[in-house]
């Protein structure tokens, strides 16, 4: 038996240990690999009707990612431009909502961390309580601010700013904002946990030696705040790019996120291997992002966990 | 020596909120002094330190460095460095960089910065230390970066605040003469904080005692030990005895001293005190247990303390005798060891003198609690 594992029982007796780590293993294999394998089995076969489920023709194939790549077979086009474009841009934006919000994120965590007082406590429930709502009913609720008659439009066009309300919804500005707006918690809390942490007096100690504030953030705040505001990212990033409600709601009707694709192909097309195929295709896009990015900038795998 | 940047702090008041943690500081120091503030936990030192390096704006009154008012001036625009309590290096740096962090705010290059911090961990005998993180230094050697780090940043005052309160009693005294020595070669002004009176005695050209946001006295070392202003004072620096009562009689500078416990006694007024004690004011006397001498028993007067001895203890250079003193308080009594013998005993009665000289007098007050 592995240290780790001997000193794990140990600690917990034998009863315990053994229930919290069949849970824990329950958990990581039942409910997140095991089904992550069958959709990645799925996503190899082609689509039967159930009688001919396991019958001669089903065999291992990858028409269903080449579909996403080459489009219908004797297909007009020798691309799938419009599922690619998809693509594309799901992961661009989402990379860009990533950004933003770790730009909005940051001095709000970093307010939230070094300020001492009451009030910081306040400001948090501020922050928390509009989380109780059901995801759907805020996203309905930005749509009644960026609506063609909604509030926001109403505003301007009496303020005089615009002549004709702005189509906030059609140009996907709703939708960036409700995305934005989605996952600022899982951005704000990481980076918040790391920098509290943070001794002042380093602050202190930099500003003393004469660093302005850009410095004090660029060569000691940050620096140390990096496992945070990686996690974070990963995590907006992440949930982002797999977000459905927030693209469905918001989205315009010209432009379409990939889950929105995958949602199709499952629900309406009732094609589960070609959906399977586009969201492994999805996972794994994603997941190298991140670790290229994660190279990029030095972050171990560790330093997420924080 | 060069004449170095004095620091003047006039009628410095600093409140938060109700609380008064400063009242009415004035305190001159010199250019290229080792001004020490000492003080018990909490009356105010570091808040004292970070109103001359400007992370506090003085609720009333000003900071003057170099005869020049700081008010509105940044802690980043003033010629301070500060050594905080807890060192705060910043750990994802390494130790050269650490030491050259002011440099790269000017914008030096990379080999310029190398170069003077080589020369710094020479001076702080830390060579070939400067790729380690500050992490993989010892307590003493983190303290050294700390110290360079300050000096990289050429201030003109450095402000130290505790530094070698984390360290062992070894590294520490052995850091005293280091930190001193450092002065002596820059010879900058240091404004040292501590609540260890041996610190700061030995270290420092000067000295404010302070009590409860209130300075007490200011002076050097010798001063401060040998002729406190007031009670407080007295007792917090070095050892003392305490003998309470009223006043007798003044005559130039000596009080008859009416004490509750040993009769009438004789002592000097303290300087800060002189012309201002008087018959029938509340008083108290103190007298180091050094300046004490063996009597002849049943010698009476009024330099002579007789007393019940409650417990001896010999430490090699000195005998310490302790006897019944004021207050419920034991009285100590330390005589050098010069191959004497003593026929004292505990439950015996002892007669002690001493030179009225090094009895002093002082208005009655509050005694520093240990
Ligand atoms: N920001 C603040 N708000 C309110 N009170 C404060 C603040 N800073 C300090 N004080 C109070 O002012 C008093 C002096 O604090 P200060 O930190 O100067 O003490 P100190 O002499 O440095 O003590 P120590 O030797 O323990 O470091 C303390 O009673 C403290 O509670
Ligand atoms: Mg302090």
């Amino acid at each position: 038996m592995p240290r780790f594992l001997k000193e794990f029982f140990d600690r917990n007796g034998l009863g315990i240990g053994s229930l919290m780590l069949g849970l824990v293993l329950f958990w990581t294999i039942g409910l997140i690999i095991m089904p992550q394998l069958s959709m990645l089995d799925f996503s190899f076969r082609p689509n039967l009707p159930p009688p001919e489920i396991g019958g001669p023709k089903d065999v291992y194939t990858m028409e269903n990612y080449k579909y996403l790549v080459f489009g219908p077979e004797g297909g007009s086009q020798d691309f799938n431009a419009v599922d690619l474009k998809v693509f594309y841009r799901t992961l661009i934006a989402a990379v860009f909502v990533t950004i933003f919000n770790l730009i909005l994120c940051y001095p709000i965590a970093y307010y939230l961390a070094q300020t001492k007082g009451n009030h910081i406590r306040i400001f948090a429930l501020m922050l928390i309580i509009p989380y109780w709502i059901n995801e759907i009913l805020r996203a309905f609720a930005l749509r009644i601010i960026f609506g063609e008659t909604g509030v926001l439009n109403n505003l301007l066009v009496a303020a005089g700013v615009f002549d004709t309300p702005f189509d906030f919804i059609r140009n996907d500005i709703a939708l960036y904002a409700g995305l934005g707006y989605a996952y600022i918690l899982l951005m704000i809390f990481p980076i918040y946990n790391v920098i509290e942490s943070l001794d002042r007096n380093q602050i202190e100690a930099a500003r003393d030696m004469g660093a302005s504030w850009p410095m004090i953030h660029r060569r000691v705040v940050i620096p140390y705040a990096k496992p945070g505001i990686s996690s974070g990212c990963t995590m907006v990033f992440m949930l982002s790019a797999g977000a459905l409600a927030a693209p469905q709601i918001l989205g315009g009707p010209s432009s379409l996120w990939f889950t929105q694709l995958i949602y199709q192909q499952f629900n309406d097309n009732s094609d589960w291997p070609q959906g399977a195929a586009y969201a492994v295709v999805l996972l794994v896009t994603c997941i190298l992002l991140v670790l290229a990015v994660m190279r990029l900038f030095k972050v171990d795998m560790g330093d997420i966990g924080k | 020596m060069s004449a170095g940047v004095g620091v003047d702090l006039e009628n410095l008041w600093i409140r938060f909120g109700d609380f008064v943690a400063v009242r009415d500081a004035k305190v001159h120091i010199n250019g290229g002094d080792f001004f020490s503030f000492l003080g018990p936990s909490g009356c105010g030192k570091t808040t004292i330190l970070r109103a001359v390096s400007g992370f506090l704006e003085p609720s009333e009154g000003q900071v003057l460095i170099g005869g020049k008012d700081m008010k509105g001036i940044g802690p980043n625009k003033r010629p301070t460095a500060l050594i905080f309590q807890n060192l705060a290096l910043f750990p994802l740096m390494k130790v050269w960089e650490n030491i050259t962090f002011s440099m790269e705010i000017k914008g030096a290059s990379a080999r310029e910065r190398r170069k003077r911090a080589d020369e710094l961990l020479d001076m702080i005998a830390l060579p070939d230390q400067g790729d380690k993180l500050p992490s993989e230094l010892s307590g003493g050697q983190r303290q050294r970066v700390a110290i360079a780090r300050a000096l990289c940043a050429e201030p003109d005052v450095l402000l130290l605040d505790e530094p070698l309160s984390a360290l062992d009693l070894k590294l520490r005294q052995h850091m005293r003469t280091e930190l001193r020595e450092i002065q002596k070669r820059v010879g900058i002004t240091f404004i040292y904080i501590t609540h260890d009176q041996g610190e700061a005695l030995t270290m420092s050209d000067n000295i404010a005692v302070m009590r409860a946001g209130v300075i007490d006295q200011i002076g050097d070392g010798k001063t401060i030990y040998n002729d406190p202003s007031t009670a407080f004072a007295a007792s917090f620096v070095g050892e003392n005895n305490v003998f309470r009562g009223t006043v007798k009689q003044v005559q130039g500078d000596t009080a008859l001293i009416a004490t509750n416990r040993s009769g009438d006694l004789l002592a000097r007024v303290s300087s800060a005190n002189q012309g201002k004690m008087k018959a029938g004011d509340d008083a108290m006397m103190f007298i180091r247990p050094e300046a004490f001498a063996l009597a002849p028993v049943g010698s009476e007067g009024d330099h002579f303390v007789t007393a019940t001895v409650t417990n001896e203890e010999f430490e090699g250079n000195a005998f310490n005798i302790f006897m019944e003193g004021d207050g419920g308080k034991e009285m100590k009594v330390s005589l050098p060891n010069l191959g004497q013998s003593f026929d004292s005993h505990k439950g015996q009665s002892m007669t002690l003198q001493y030179d009225v000289q090094n009895a002093v007098a002082l208005p009655a007050g509050d005694l520093a609690t240990e």
